[in-house]
């Protein structure tokens, strides 16, 4: 992840406490989701950023997740996101986020 | 009448040594983790010159293999051999990275370059063999300074080393003792741009066959900027490569918009040559140093090679209308505008739906799509997929749902109206433009009868606006040059006799209005 | 328990996935409050 957003959430997760924070995520493959969702969980696995070894343990969430899209009205969601549902593989994607949480998100 | 595509140039330069001291994935990484085990094992999986040579993505750049012979070959390509191997191409060439640095040398017009003399001694004459490289050029390279003086200029100077295989070689000095916009830094960036944007002019006029003296304009479209302290982007990239590539008839400009900007800029030149401004327009961009590695971690993690340690750069000529070349629609223009939203289904509306349906044609009616011809086999191990899929799958699922392409032709559409992607992640240069080359060949040979090209630019990187943008034309087959001879002496003097009437009545009409 | 509703969001989009903007106007009208967005490119 972006050293900058690094920063941001670091920084965010500060201010307002971790467990009122969602992440939400739009990463085009279940991969990078799956190195995000770490990132703001876990830390960052490159260690490269301010979250390396920072274990925030959000809640982290891709947009195409079931869990999000109930919440949000369907027609929005099908404007903004209902194409993408098409393109990407959206099973991977959630396969892999829900194994993140599993292992490291503590809230 | 419309403009026409002329020929063009596309060049690629091997720059191994730069991906691991240029490339702002291993700058940050020397800053925030110095001993990291990616900084170690990295150039280990730097490639050879012959190996990129061997690398099918890179022929199909230069114009030794096809988009389609490429998409024969599963993926990935990195562990394959190519069936050409060639330096040069019928769009331009690939090289190695000692003579990029002379050409860098004589693009530099300000005594910034200092390469060491047995470096160049060496080189030089590899350069000079260069078919496309002139006398002209030549005349400019230097002979060199000893080691002794780039170890100064690079220890106590703060110039920015240029290294070969390792070794040091010469630098990019400074050019101002405060102003970071004239650091060394920014001067090699800028002048490796400015080298790749000249070679792609002089193989752009040679594939056109047009006298140099003749191109009247010409647009930048890379992603760096030129300036001072007190004019950062000030520019002018255009005319500076010009000038190197000896196009004394030219002026220019640069125009600027990340990854959209060569179709932005293609757009420009098509009206300035429809509107009779000027007759010849080249397009051009070098590549950015800055770009090189960028997915490198992932590359390495997986243990691939390196494979963005290429430059690019590109120049395209747009001329006024001859009756044979493929002709820019400017009645087909895609634009994604402030409030077209940032959802992928409205960028695709407004960049391909849209402008067709204005237009009365549908999806289907474009022969071949170019949107970004990112390499996936650079992509996908980095987890950003395969792009001009992703793309395509887009394109496709908006045509099924306006009706316009049935549920079950869906798998089909990314084959037979897309391409597979051959070009480096060099933010511009894999834009659109890379199937100019091969779309003229293949409306001029009748394979095809149209084709779009789209540029999408991630404006929110520059953190002035949070907006995304994107701009798309259509090329299309020659409708024969409009026969403006046949108006005759009466008819015109009608004309003029109309026009002066309309303007009279006009002013009265003022007149009375007051 | 609503995920969205009521909580603080933080967004990191994609910009050959889902860009940031759009995951922004599916949060808001979820109720959420989005307090940082951002769109990664990799290209």
């Amino acid at each position: 992840m972006d050293l900058e957003n690094q920063k941001r959430v670091k920084e965010l997760s500060e201010k307002y406490g971790p467990e009122n924070m969602v992440v939400l995520l739009g990463a085009a493959e279940a991969e990078a989701a799956g190195l995000a969702a770490e990132t703001v969980t876990n830390g960052d696995p490159t260690f490269a950023g301010p979250l390396t070894g920072v274990q925030l343990g959000l809640k982290v969430y891709h947009i195409c997740e079931e869990a999000v899209k109930s919440e949000v009205p369907a027609d929005l969601y099908e404007d903004q996101v209902g194409m993408m549902e098409m393109v990407l593989d959206v099973d991977a994607i959630a396969e892999e986020m829900s194994s993140i949480r599993e292992q490291y998100c503590k809230y | 009448m419309n403009s026409v595509i002329k020929g063009a140039g596309y060049i690629l330069s091997h720059a191994p040594d730069m991906v691991l001291h240029n490339g702002t994935t291993q700058t940050t990484e020397k800053v925030v983790n110095p001993n990291s085990e990616y900084l170690v094992e990295l150039p280990k999986h730097l490639r050879s010159y012959e190996q990129t040579l061997n690398y099918m993505p890179n022929q199909v750049y230069i114009g030794n293999m096809t988009p389609d012979e490429l998409a024969q070959h599963a993926q990935p390509w990195y562990n394959q051999d190519a069936p050409v191997k060639e330096r040069y191409g019928k769009f331009g060439e690939i090289m190695p990275q000692d003579e990029f640095y002379l050409l860098m040398q004589v693009s530099d017009v300000f005594d910034l370059v200092e390469l060491e003399k047995d470096f160049v001694a060496d080189v030089k004459p590899r350069l000079a063999a260069d078919p496309i490289i002139t006398e002209s050029i030549m005349a400019r390279v230097k002979d060199g300074v000893s080691e002794e003086e780039v170890q100064h200029w690079v220890n106590e100077e703060g110039a920015e080393p240029l290294y070969n295989n390792n070794k040091l070689i010469g630098c990019v000095k400074r050019a101002h003792d405060v102003d970071v916009n004239l650091s060394a830094h920014v001067l090699l960036e800028d002048l490796a741009c400015k080298a790749g944007s000249v070679l792609a002019l002089l193989y752009c006029v040679k594939n056109s066959g047009i006298n140099p003296a003749d191109v009247e304009y010409v647009i930048d479209c890379a992603e760096e900027a030129c300036g001072d302290m007190n004019q950062r982007g000030g520019g002018n990239f255009a005319k500076a490569a010009a000038e190197i590539a000896g196009l004394t008839g030219a002026t220019g400009e640069d125009v600027r918009g990340f990854c959209a900007a060569p179709t932005h800029a293609m757009i420009t030149a098509a009206s300035l040559v429809k509107a009779g401004t000027y007759k010849n327009v080249i397009v051009t961009a070098g590549g950015c140093t800055a770009k090189l590695g960028m997915n490198g971690k992932d590359h390495v993690k997986k243990d691939m090679p390196i494979l963005e340690d290429m430059m690019g750069g590109f120049a395209v000529l747009v001329s006024e209308n001859d009756g044979v070349n493929p002709e820019i629609n400017l009645d087909i223009l895609g634009r994604h505008t402030v409030g077209t939203g940032s959802s992928p289904q409205a960028v695709i509306s407004s960049l391909v739906a849209d402008p067709l349906e204005r237009n009365g044609l549908k999806i289907t009616d474009i022969d071949k799509y170019s949107p970004e011809m990112q390499n996936p086999d650079i992509t996908k191990p980095a987890g950003a997929g395969d792009v001009p899929l992703a793309n395509y799958k887009m394109i496709g699922a908006l045509a099924v749902k306006k009706g316009e392409l049935e549920k079950k032709e869906l798998a089909a559409f990314p084959e037979k109206h897309g391409l597979t992607g051959w070009a480096p992640t060099q933010g511009h240069i894999p834009s659109g433009v890379p199937y100019i080359g091969f779309a003229r060949e293949d409306i001029l040979s009748g394979k095809i009868k149209n084709a779009m090209i789209i540029g999408k630019g991630s404006l929110f990187l520059g953190r002035m606006t949070n907006l995304f943008d994107g701009v798309s034309f259509v090329i299309q087959a020659n409708t024969g040059a409009e026969d403006n001879s046949g108006v005759s002496e009466d008819e015109v003097k009608s004309l003029i006799a109309k026009a002066m009437k309309d303007f009279a009545m006009t002013l009265m009409g003022e007149e009375e209005g007051k | 328990m609503s995920l969205l509703n009521g909580s603080k969001v933080i967004i990191i989009g994609d910009r050959d996935g889902i860009p940031g903007p759009a995951i922004e106007e599916c949060a808001k009208a979820a109720g959420a409050e989005v307090v940082f967005s951002s769109t990664e490119c990799f290209v």
